[in-house]
């Protein structure tokens, strides 16, 4: 019981949250339907989250025609084995740039360059991933793999050291490095790595350095992979002297020089790791794809910031908030196709959640409980360290 | 002076400085960075009154973008409504007027909830930032998808001075950088040279500053901090709104998603630069843009001699890549200079940190 209550206090803010941008959410679909269909339909909230449910899980609760809506419980083993699998391969970058986002937060740094480094992972892997395209299977994914790590280390490491030995803040050093990658990789790709053929440009493919799938339609490599960082992570924070001194940088810098700890060392060493975390993020993106676009969108790195703090900045919570994220991503096209509205939708009750995570009052007023905000304490240093120069 | 400008490296370098010299003087090249620099400058001034209040804003990026969406919204539905010929003076219409004052009124609004959340419910002003600029790129998409708006209202005309004016020895250059561009852009001076004043020389400055600086004294000496901090952030929003107007409705003429790219990050980095004033974060806005003005120049009228050899050759074996460097120069730029000079630069002592009233929790 006593774990039951420990755990409502942790979960009862994150869950709330949800709860309550999805209800906003449904006021912005109903008023979707005075453009899509020139008249309020107000069932149609309903009939969105249901066939968002049913293509993220396959599990189908309501019965929605015309105006009546009846609870009907059904399920489709082939199509819920399908979509798992989906929210699943959905989830997995969003744990990684979860991660990178909360380990940063854990040292008192803020790593919104997730996008920047997401990208580079993903075209180094990419560029990589071709060289080694007709070696065995095994190593080259691995080499792909660690070399899309590594990109996107390398990229965490910049406005590490930018702020360790400048003091630029981080907030607006990665977002900068976002536009660079963005532009940069751009130019590359279409003036020296587009390869002739396709209709559009893109890099070679990868070849054998494609992830390979375990399990279902799209299980990947990626999946168990990223399970097994969460993991490490979760030991190298909690369980090591390094993660130890992570720690006490984040929660107070000045404590941490006067303990003999090195806090310059710390920022650019948590940026870097940050930065790994996106990188594989990009690698199993563009590994699973086979090939590097030239354009190619992604918001897995905005969607990370809002992992973390669902998950309180924790390895754990931050697999169980990309699993709800993967699971809206996944079920996101059900829903496109079934209730005609715009797929981003999904970013903007990602937003909202954010929101009412950030609101800390909103939540346990409602509750009238002493449930726990998510804002990590860590978060303090970052805000105290905007615009500082002294590390 | 050819001679000179053989010489390797250094010649490149010289030719450089030449066509660059050549550019302010005969070309657009002031008025257009001037340009450029106005969506920074105006989110600048914008991080100004915040952060002189001791409120962070990385939010600008969402307020701009809301504001650029709103505004362009507005301004089509009145031109569906009520269709006008351009007037004489900035080539105003009902539409555009109305548009402005839409996307002036989105940035205060959005200000607002920036504000509640930083200042009263006490979240962290970072995430409360970021939560702005989440919303704002998705909600502005969604609702862009799905309203899909058709025509457009047009933009504002550049004034355009007799070129007798023009002509004149040193004032038509001044004429050329300053009042050659849209009313959104030719104002920005004035608001720069109005909002430095006020913040140093007037009532509403010094208690801005001391709240910004130390709040706890400011609230002994009878300052209501948190009023002074709210209406700040609030009337933040309006610059804010001006810069998402200058983006749909007188630099382009339509809406495109996240169409601000990052220049509200841009003006934090200017914000910083000028050192929390409004004149040093425009001379910092004015720096950061004279890369793509200049980009643009080169690109339309490449530079002559050797450097325009090598250019030109450049463009030719990598088009994209030469492009896109371009496009890329002010966040480098931008970057380069942050690191150079933020450890010369410091923010006002409160900046950060929610207030808590003494006795109260």
């Amino acid at each position: 019981m006593r774990a039951l209550r420990r755990f409502w206090a942790l979960a009862a803010v994150p869950v709330v949250s949800i709860l309550l941008a999805l209800l906003v959410g449904s006021v912005l679909i109903i008023l979707s339907s005075l453009a899509t269909e020139k008249q309020l339909n107000l069932m149609l909230p309903f009939v969105a989250y249901e066939s968002l449910l049913q293509g993220a899980t396959g599990l189908s609760f309501l019965d929605v025609t015309g105006r009546t809506i009846t609870v009907a419980f059904s399920i489709n083993p082939d199509q819920a084995s399908r979509a798992i699998t989906s929210t699943l391969a959905a989830a997995s970058p969003l744990v990684l740039t979860g991660l990178a986002v909360g380990v940063g937060f854990k040292a008192g740094l803020f790593n919104i360059g997730g996008t920047g480094q997401v990208l580079v992972g993903g075209f180094v892997a990419a560029l990589v991933g071709s060289l080694v395209a007709h070696q065995p299977p095994v190593i080259a994914v691995t080499i792909a793999i660690v070399a899309g790590g590594l990109g996107g280390a390398v990229y965490g490491f910049i406005p590490g050291a930018l702020k360790a030995f400048t003091g630029a803040h981080e907030v607006v050093s990665t977002i900068m490095l976002n536009s660079l990658a963005a532009f940069i990789i751009v130019g590359l790709v279409n003036d020296i790595f587009k390869i002739t053929g396709p209709t559009f440009a893109r890099t070679a493919d990868v070849g054998n350095a494609a992830l390979p799938i375990l399990f279902g339609r799209n299980g990947n490599l990626g999946i168990v992979i990223t399970v097994a960082l969460v993991g490490l992570t979760y030991v190298l924070i909690y369980r090591t002297a390094l993660g130890f001194e992570i720690r006490t940088v984040g929660a107070n810098p000045t404590a941490a020089r006067y303990a003999g700890m090195s806090p310059r060392r710390l920022i650019v060493l948590s940026m870097s790791l940050c930065g790994m975390f996106a990188g594989l993020a990009g690698a199993f993106e563009i590994l699973s794809l086979g090939y590097y676009p030239a354009v190619f969108g992604t918001t897995i790195g905005f969607g990370g910031i809002t992992v973390a703090l669902l998950g309180r900045a924790h390895p754990v919570g931050i697999l169980f908030g990309a699993i709800l994220l993967g699971a809206m991503r996944a079920g996101a096209p059900a829903m496109q196709i079934t209730a005609k509205i715009p797929i981003e939708i999904i970013d903007v009750i990602q937003g909202l959640i954010l929101l009412f995570l950030a609101a800390e009052a909103i939540v346990p007023r409602l509750l009238r409980s002493r449930a726990e905000g998510v804002t990590p304490g860590e978060l303090e240093t970052v805000s105290r360290t905007y615009g500082e120069t002294t590390v | 002076m050819d001679v000179l400008f053989g010489v390797p490296v250094l010649g490149f370098v010289l030719q450089f400085l030449a066509y660059l010299i050549d550019a302010i003087f005969t070309t657009n090249l002031p008025a257009q960075t001037l340009q450029l620099a106005t969506p920074i400058a105006l989110g600048a001034l914008c991080g100004v009154m915040n952060e002189r209040s001791g409120v962070v804003n990385i939010g600008i990026e969402g307020m701009m973008l809301t504001s650029a969406f709103v505004g362009f919204m507005a301004a089509v539905v009145v031109s569906d409504a009520m269709p006008a010929t351009p007037g004489p003076f900035f080539g105003v219409t009902p539409a555009l007027i109305v548009g402005v004052l839409a996307a002036v009124g989105a940035g205060m609004l959005v200000s607002a909830l920036h504000a509640w959340l930083s200042i009263s419910v006490r979240a962290d002003q970072i995430i409360s930032g970021t939560v702005i600029n989440i919303i704002a790129l998705g909600l502005t998409a969604y609702l862009n998808r799905l309203i899909r708006p058709s025509g457009s209202a047009g933009t504002f005309a550049p004034l355009q001075p007799p070129d007798g004016l023009l002509d004149l020895p040193i004032i038509g250059w001044i004429f050329r950088m300053f009042l050659t561009s849209g009313p959104i852009t030719t104002s920005v001076i004035v608001l720069v040279v109005v909002l430095q004043i006020m913040l140093f020389r007037s009532r509403w400055g010094l208690r801005t500053r001391a709240v910004g600086e130390h709040p706890r004294a400011a609230d002994t000496v009878g300052i209501d901090v948190i009023r002074v901090r709210y209406r700040n952030v609030i009337l933040g929003g309006v610059f804010a709104g001006l810069a998402g107007a200058w983006l749909t409705l007188e630099f382009n003429a339509s809406f495109q998603n996240g169409m601000t790219a990052n220049r509200g990050f841009i003006a934090l980095a200017a914000v910083i630069f000028g050192r929390w004033t409004p004149i040093g974060a425009f001379g910092g806005a004015l720096l950061f843009m004279v890369s793509e003005a200049l980009g643009i120049a080169i690109r339309s009228n490449p530079p002559p001699g050797d450097l325009g050899v090598f250019l030109s050759g450049i463009q030719a074996s990598y088009p994209s890549l030469y492009n896109n460097f371009f496009g890329a120069l002010p966040y480098l730029l931008t970057l380069i200079v942050l690191a150079g000079v933020v450890g010369r630069s410091i923010p006002p002592a409160a900046v950060g940190r929610p207030y808590v009233k003494e006795g109260a929790s």
